[in-house]
């Protein structure tokens, strides 16, 4: 309490001082006859004098900083890609700090130069016709260039992967990454939200055996209809009016998405399943290999995000509802990055760069690139954690145990 | 018509209407020039709060964990606990700040202020179009402002999701909690909001049109004018587009509608919505969103043509190329929108559709800047508060502008977008630039609307304070972004301090001396604060025509009255820019006084 009493008083103190001030000039400039709008010589020399000094605080600022933080303040890229994008971002730099440094120079330079002289009145030059055609002309080209170039690396960083890059899906929720590895055959199997199993099926994987869990959970699981139906037919649970309309609505909501869940059933061809089963997914951490186009796909839970690798120069949103990819290939293993920077402990990562609520900043995955061996060596520790395996062994959470899924599923096969 | 009943009984009128109740004077008035004061305190006032939010979270990031006082005695326990900032409530401050900031402050603030007191008495007319729709203008405004005020203090927070309320985040309560009444307020204060921005544009397009008075043709308008026109009609042509975005995601949050929704699992909840698509938000919302980046810039610099023309005493050069440069950027901000989606996964072919069109508008800008500079180039600058200001706002116009080239080039967007760079780089080309002619606008007219002079002094003090203020805020935070650091992050050690402790560094070093910046910068505007609120009260009476300006609002007496002119209304005979004009008497010629024998209209 004494800090905000202290601050009051402060401020009213100050306020007062101000006051008293002003009282004091205005008494003075009237004394003087001139009014606030009658501006002396002196206050406009003073003025067009701070004019330039501005202008070297900002600049020598500005330089100062460069110099402490490096041309344009980050490390190098550490992907291919990155290289060109990093390049095109210092032409594109230099350009516009000429033109910075050029017309702010001007702006304050007139500024100083030009303060009003007792006796030299202004100059009459209402307009130049050539000057202007110059001065729209100039720029005009020189954004052609800058358009020109920017085309190219932009065309270049978000054309198609090749055949030979490997697919890896990025599925982000509040608040972390996954990722899942296309497995042998370099193909993502499908996904569809509405199979969502947190244990057995987090990425929502198409495959008759995740249906079929599907719609078992939907209808027997702990809070599916069954459980729902028989609470609100239940005349010994009291429920609340309001606990009593969210469960009617719960349930119609749920209703709704088991008849979504037969249609699929009926409609699917379980010829694809193998696509989704040599699939391998991977928290935590992102295995890449130095050299190698990954083409990323990315999707969404619940809110926008977006996978922002700064190290890499990549960035791209993850909508729920669509896919969206991004393709790079890192030129730089984890090793050679810490070499370079002399940091012991620098780690490559991927964050999230879009609001998605409140641990949005602690939204991260951590890469490791590793060169071909190492990386082929982390491969085959994973050949017996494919989808299949994880979907088939991984014992159920407790609570879930009246439902045994990987009995059905055998029958199923 | 009311202007035709003044006609009537003009000049035994110079003291107003002494029938008139103070109700319909203060409160409901339909005087233009009270009206526009009405905008211009609800706005600073707003402003003073969207600034103090600023303050708060950027103690956060400079400080991130340390217990403040401020943060508490402002916050309480609830959203600081133990002095810390809650992570949610850094959302909501974000947002709020943001929203205010752009749409408050500088949307309502500055075109409603200027629009409505300078575009009748530049033009020669005895009040708006009408007087009733502008009073309802001022009204529904100041509803939305205590609407969007009060959302401040809602049990679940305000709303959360970023200024640009980015469905499905903003649609879903379970996604954060500032999604619940902290969002419905937030989109019912806009909605207000836009009507009255809408009621507001309209009045000021008729106005121009139908009420210049005679010899005011729209090519010997000021510049002043030009802009506020071309800004109303940006204003009608886009905020009907944020209205539906709006209707249309209130019906997804209240009806249960899939518009930008779809495949969602939150909070445990698998979401029925299927088919929408949250892609279509940001179209709407950025089809309105770049339009309002100029609705916001273009009155500033309308006003600052006018200022710096005045004190350089020397006509604005190239006053046609200055008009064609207002029409192209309208016509262009209309076709700009998706550069803010360059990563969204939007189709690649359009991306390069919109950095053509986006690098397009840099021309129009750039002619604007040298016309502004060659002004200046020997003239005979007088440094009112207002010119420095005027200045100050061409500089921070180059400084943001050419970082909008970088941002505009959709290759180097893909690792700047979202970063501190793109938060400097709108701060300083939008928000600097607005605020800074804002400051020019209330010098310079301060005296005709409210008749006495501001204390020049502390305008210098003022000026010179929030210029340090601004470039050692926003020059910084440059770097931060480069340096890789997102935006809407509560703080960087989860992160960078993690995983690259170098960047990590940088970021928080800069991050401290923008927060000191910031805080100077701030306190810097309590001198404002004092000399506006003592001058309306105790500032000496003002001359009629102070800066010995051409325009037709000096011509108007010092004492407000209804009607603007005591007698007929003025005949205008040249363009608003002989200052300093070969083989006159006098450094500047109104726009009243007739061509002299053999004069040349410029
Ligand atoms: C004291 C002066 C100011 C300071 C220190 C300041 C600082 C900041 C900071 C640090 C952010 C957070 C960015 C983020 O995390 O995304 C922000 C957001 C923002 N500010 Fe300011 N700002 C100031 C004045 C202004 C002004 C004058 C405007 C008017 C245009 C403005 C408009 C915005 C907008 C639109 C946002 C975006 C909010 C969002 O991303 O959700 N600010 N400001
Ligand atoms: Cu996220
Ligand atoms: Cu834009």
């Amino acid at each position: 309490m004494g800090i905000k009493l202290i601050t009051l008083v402060v401020i009213v103190l100050g306020v007062l001082a101000i006051a008293q001030l002003m009282r004091v000039y205005e008494l003075s400039s009237k004394l003087r006859k001139t009014g606030e709008n009658e501006i002396s010589n002196r206050d406009n020399k003073l003025n067009a004098k701070m004019m330039l000094g501005f202008m070297i605080f900002m600049f020598g600022g500005f330089i100062g900083l460069i110099w402490k933080y490096g041309w344009v303040g980050r490390g190098d890229a550490a992907s291919v890609h990155g290289h060109d994008l990093d390049w095109l971002l210092n032409v594109n730099f230099i350009i516009i700090i000429l033109v910075f440094f050029l017309t702010n120079f001007l702006l304050f330079f007139f500024s100083f130069k030009y303060v009003k002289k007792p006796g030299v009145p202004a100059f009459w030059y209402p307009h130049n016709n050539k000057l202007e055609m110059v001065w729209t002309i100039v720029p005009a080209i020189v954004l052609t260039v800058i358009i020109i170039l920017g085309l190219k690396e932009w065309g270049e960083a978000t054309g198609d992967a090749g055949k030979e890059a490997v697919r890896i899906e990025l599925f982000s929720k509040q608040f972390a990454w996954e990722a899942r590895y296309s497995g042998k055959d370099n193909v993502l199997g499908k996904f569809d939200y509405k199979l969502t199993h947190d244990e057995k099926n987090p990425l929502a994987l198409i495959t008759m055996e995740t249906i079929d869990l599907a719609i078992d959970n939907m209808e027997h699981g702990p809070v599916g209809i069954d459980s729902l139906e028989h609470k609100l037919n239940n005349r010994k649970i009291i429920l609340s009016p309001e606990d009593r309309d969210k469960m009617r609505k719960d349930l119609k909501r749920k209703e709704q998405l088991v008849r979504l869940l037969y249609q699929m059933r009926n409609g699917h061809d379980d010829a694809m399943d193998t696509t989704a089963w040599d699939d391998f997914i991977q928290r935590d951490t992102l295995y890449l290999c130095k050299g190698q186009q990954y083409e990323f796909n990315f999707r969404s839970k619940d809110v926008i995000h977006s996978a922002y690798f700064p190290h890499f120069r990549a960035q791209m949103n993850t909508v729920p509802g669509m896919t969206t990819r991004f393709k790079f290939t890192p030129d730089k293993t984890t090793e050679d990055m810490r070499k370079e920077r002399g940091v012991e402990d620098f780690n490559f990562m991927l964050l999230c760069n879009k609001i998605c609520g409140t641990s949005h900043y602690k939204m991260k995955m951590l890469i490791i690139v590793l060169e071909e061996e190492d990386y082929n060596d982390w491969l085959s520790t994973k050949e017996k954690a494919t989808f299949w395996d994880t979907f088939n062994t991984e014992a159920p959470a407790e609570g879930e145990t009246e439902e045994n899924p990987a009995e059905e599923n055998q029958e199923n096969t | 018509m009311a202007a035709v009943a003044h006609e009537a009984h003009g000049h035994h009128d110079a003291h107003g209407h002494h029938e008139e109740s103070f109700v319909s004077k203060y409160i409901f008035s339909q005087d233009h020039k009270m009206i526009g004061k009405q905008f211009l305190t609800t706005a600073v006032f707003m402003g003073v709060v969207a600034m103090l939010l600023s303050i708060l979270f950027r103690i956060q990031l400079a400080w991130p964990g340390e217990s403040s006082d401020t943060l508490s005695f402002f916050l309480g326990d609830k959203w600081a606990p133990g002095g810390i900032l809650s992570e949610d409530m850094y959302l909501g401050l974000v947002t709020i700040h943001g929203t205010i900031m752009v749409f408050f402050l500088l949307t309502g603030g500055l075109s409603g202020t200027f629009s409505n007191v300078l575009i009748p008495l530049q033009l020669g007319a005895r009040d708006m179009a009408s007087g009733f729709l502008n009073m309802l203008s001022y009204w529904f405004f100041f509803v939305s402002s205590l609407l969007m005020f009060g959302s401040l203090f809602v049990e679940t927070g305000p709303a959360m999701a970023g200024w640009t309320i980015y469905p499905p985040l903003s649609a879903l309560p379970q996604a954060v909690q500032g999604s619940g009444l902290g969002m419905t307020l937030w989109l019912l204060s806009m909605t207000v909001f836009i009507a009255s921005s809408l009621i507001g544009s309209l009045n000021y397009i008729v106005t121009v049109l139908n009420l210049r008075t005679k010899g005011m043709s729209m090519t010997r308008m000021p510049l002043t004018i030009w802009a506020f026109f071309v800004t109303a009609v940006l204003g009608v042509l886009s905020f009907p587009v944020l209205l539906s975005a709006a209707l249309l995601l209130m019906m997804d949050r209240l009806m249960g509608t899939s518009f930008y929704l779809s495949d969602i699992i939150v909070g445990g909840e698998m979401l029925t919505n299927h088919g929408g698509s949250p892609i279509l938000y940001q179209h709407l919302f950025w089809f309105l969103g770049h339009p309002e980046v100029y609705i916001v810039l273009l009155p500033a610099l309308g006003l600052s043509s006018e200022i710096i023309s005045t004190n350089a005493r020397k006509p604005i050069f190239g006053y046609r190329a200055m008009i064609g440069s207002i029409l192209a950027i309208g016509f262009l901000s209309f076709i700009v929108w998706a550069h803010h989606m360059f990563v969204t996964g939007m189709n690649p072919f359009l991306g390069s559709v919109f950095v053509f069109t986006t690098l397009l508008i840099a021309i129009p800008s750039a002619v604007k800047v040298f016309n502004y500079i060659t002004t200046l180039w020997r003239g005979s600058i007088v440094y009112t508060p207002a010119m420095l200001f005027a200045i100050g706002l061409v500089s921070t116009f180059i400084t943001g502008g050419v970082t909008g080239i970088i941002l505009a080039d959709a290759a180097l967007d893909i690792t700047t977008h979202d970063t501190y760079f793109v938060v400097a780089h709108f701060h300083v080309v939008m928000g600097l630039s607005a605020v800074f002619g804002m400051f020019g606008g209330v010098y310079h007219w301060f005296p005709k609307m409210y008749g006495k002079m501001m204390n020049t002094r502390l305008g210098y003090a003022h000026f010179w304070i929030t210029l340090i203020g601004a470039y050692g805020v926003f020059f910084p935070m440059h770097f931060v972004g480069l340096a890789g650091a997102p935006r809407r992050y509560y703080e960087y050690s989860a992160t960078y301090g993690y995983f690259d402790n170098d960047s990590y560094q940088q970021m928080m070093d800069l991050n401290v001396i923008i927060t000191v910046f910031a805080i100077v910068a701030a306190l810097g505007q309590l001198l404002f604060l004092f000399n506006f609120f003592y001058s309306i009260f105790r500032g000496p009476k003002a001359p009629q025509n102070p800066w010995r300006s051409n325009t037709l609002e000096w011509t108007t007496p010092v004492e407000h009255i209804h009607g603007n002119w005591p007698g007929e209304l003025p005949t205008v005979y040249r363009w608003p820019y002989d200052y300093s004009k070969p083989g006159a008497e006098d450094d500047f010629i109104p726009q009243t006084v007739p061509l002299a024998e053999g004069e040349e209209e410029h």
